[in-house]
């Protein structure tokens, strides 16, 4: 793709000029955080400033500009998403506290004889909360399997969804092997049977472009700092209908409409799940990532991106001895492997010392691992702001590694 | 036999002839092949070090009031680390390896594997084999 303006792109990025030990940085770990562009950076530190203050309830200039700020922040998202409603954005601390939210939610509302279903494909962030609740309802957590080339089995999904089951929850694309699920499908079938949907955007949010009414999707979670934003901050969209129904997450201050020590009643939403002063400064930064990434655009990101996976697949594939976990018709650009014979630890220990970011260890999703019965992978994982030569230094760091080691 | 403080003075001799990281660990490595390996039957969760993101075990034995560790790792680079820690800590006695330090490990620029975060839990190892003579004292003093 030669039109892509990677240059002008990679100037946006001041952590990008950084040397590690003494090698210039390839950084290879977006899938963990994505780096922040001074555009964003530039808007929390006109935050802190120019107009930081509590939101909400002040009645002078700074909280007031502060609210508007935040708020429009809110409103950027719920384009960005295509939701319906403002009030269906919430913002949470990350993707993490958004799934802990709806489970909690739901939690008052199973009962024994009740199914859910995870996919097999999930970070734990999106196992634990549910496991907890079906502890505490008596529901069942029932397993949509995998297929080893790392798509999920969708026949056998077909087989699991029932007149009992109440709820689907499925990543959007796995952060450890980068499969892009068939969520629209998953969606549908789950509404056959009534069942509500909860899709983790985390991994698919710096990728593509959600569009939750078109999904008709019940909930979908992401966190800012996957896409160019600032740690600490996400959102959960949630259906107006299904937001009102769930009993509140977190009881405290701008969650409330009237408080006595009889009885307190909440607030509409989107106040009622914002408990406390939330992180204002993170919020309006997010607005501002999603404003960078819609400047560069998600089709030319996605295109770009796609490149660099087919690129670094097919020169990685050329190591002997090299093993790639996931290899679906429909992935994004993560490139999860092993080399025969070689701890993934050692080889990230040694292309660290080459200058190069990748992660190692099972990616907070041991049952994939435990279903391909390996100790973990090596996750290379591309942004759009990665160039070829950094593809291309990745190999040779791995060859090294390999040489190393062997 | 040599004091922990001697062997360490050695290692950080042998390490200072390499100019580079990459020569420190191309030793570490062959160092990591040359360790006195753990027994099959102690490769088990119960001798298994928390806190690492590779595999690590550990044994020890207690000989003549010394004791002697033997270790492994699935990862090569962990098995050198260790290695390291074997060598400077087996065959002494428990009170002085309670007492050890192991600023060597700095001194040898292999930092970066000291701090108490980095996954591949040098800080578990080093209180692993010291909780084993701190067992040993305990247990010889009785």
């Amino acid at each position: 793709m030669t039109n892509f303006p990677i240059d002008k792109i990679r100037l946006d990025f001041p952590i990008l000029q950084r040397k590690v030990n003494g090698k210039p940085l390839v950084y290879l770990d977006n899938a963990a955080t994505s780096q922040t562009p001074k555009q964003v950076i530039d808007c929390i530190v006109e935050y802190y400033s120019l107009y930081n203050a509590n939101i909400h309830r002040g009645v002078h200039t700074l909280s007031q500009e502060a609210t508007d700020a935040y708020e429009a922040a809110r409103e950027k998202i719920r384009v960005h998403f295509n939701a319906k409603h403002r009030e269906e954005i919430i913002f949470t601390s990350g993707t993490t506290e958004g799934i802990n939210l709806v489970a909690h939610g739901f939690s008052k509302r199973l009962k024994k004889g009740d199914e859910v279903i995870v996919s097999a494909l999930e970070h734990h962030s999106n196992i634990v909360p549910w496991q907890m609740m079906c502890e505490e309802t008596g529901a069942k957590l029932r397993v949509l399997p995998m297929l080893p080339n790392g798509e999920l089995d969708m026949n056998a999904y077909a087989d699991l969804v029932n007149a009992n089951t109440k709820l689907v929850f499925v990543n959007h694309i796995s952060n450890a092997l980068g499969t892009i699920n068939p969520i629209k499908q998953i969606i549908e079938k789950a509404k056959k049977v009534g069942a509500a949907v909860l899709i983790d955007g985390a991994q698919a949010a710096p990728h593509i472009k959600a569009d939750v009414q078109d999904l008709d999707v019940d909930f979908y979670v992401v966190s800012a700092h996957k896409m160019c934003g600032p740690t600490g901050v996400g959102v959960l969209f949630g259906k107006k209908t299904w937001l009102e129904k769930l009993h509140p997450y977190q009881g405290g201050g701008e969650m409330i409409d009237q408080v006595s020590f009889e009885q307190t009643t909440y607030a509409g939403l989107p106040h009622k799940f914002e408990a406390g002063t939330p992180n204002i400064c993170g919020g309006i930064a997010f607005g501002a990532a999603i404003d960078y990434m819609n400047t560069i655009g998600f089709e030319a990101i996605a295109q770009y991106e796609h490149d660099l996976l087919v690129k670094a697949t097919q020169a990685l594939l050329e190591i002997d001895g090299l093993k790639i976990y996931g290899t679906a018709k429909e992935k994004t650009s993560v490139i999860s492997f092993n080399i025969e014979g070689i701890h993934p630890y050692d080889i990230g220990t040694i292309v660290d010392k080459l200058g190069i970011a990748v992660r190692t260890g099972h990616h907070c999703a041991q049952p994939i691992m435990d279903y391909y019965k390996i100790p973990g992978t090596v996750r290379a994982s591309f942004a759009f702001y990665n160039t070829f030569e950094e593809v291309e230094a990745l190999v040779q760091a791995v060859k090294k590694a390999k040489e190393m080691l062997s | 036999m040599n004091t922990i403080k001697e062997i360490q003075e050695e290692i950080v001799d042998e390490f200072s002839m390499f100019d580079d990281w990459m020569q420190r660990y191309e030793y570490m490595i062959e160092l990591g092949k040359s360790l006195p390996l753990i027994e099959e039957q102690y490769k088990t969760d119960d001798y298994k070090i928390k806190g690492c993101q590779s595999q690590v075990w550990v044994h020890a034995d207690f000989q003549d009031g010394q004791v002697v560790f033997t270790a492994d790792s699935d990862a090569i680079i962990t098995k050198g680390i260790i290695a390291l820690l074997v060598r400077s800590f087996s065959h002494q006695k428990p009170e002085d390896i309670i007492a050890a330090d192991t600023q060597f490990i700095d001194e040898i620029g292999l930092k970066e594997h000291l701090s108490p975060t980095r996954a591949n839990g040098l800080v578990s190892m080093i209180k692993q084999l010291k909780m084993y003579a701190i067992a040993y004292q305990a247990k010889a003093n009785n």
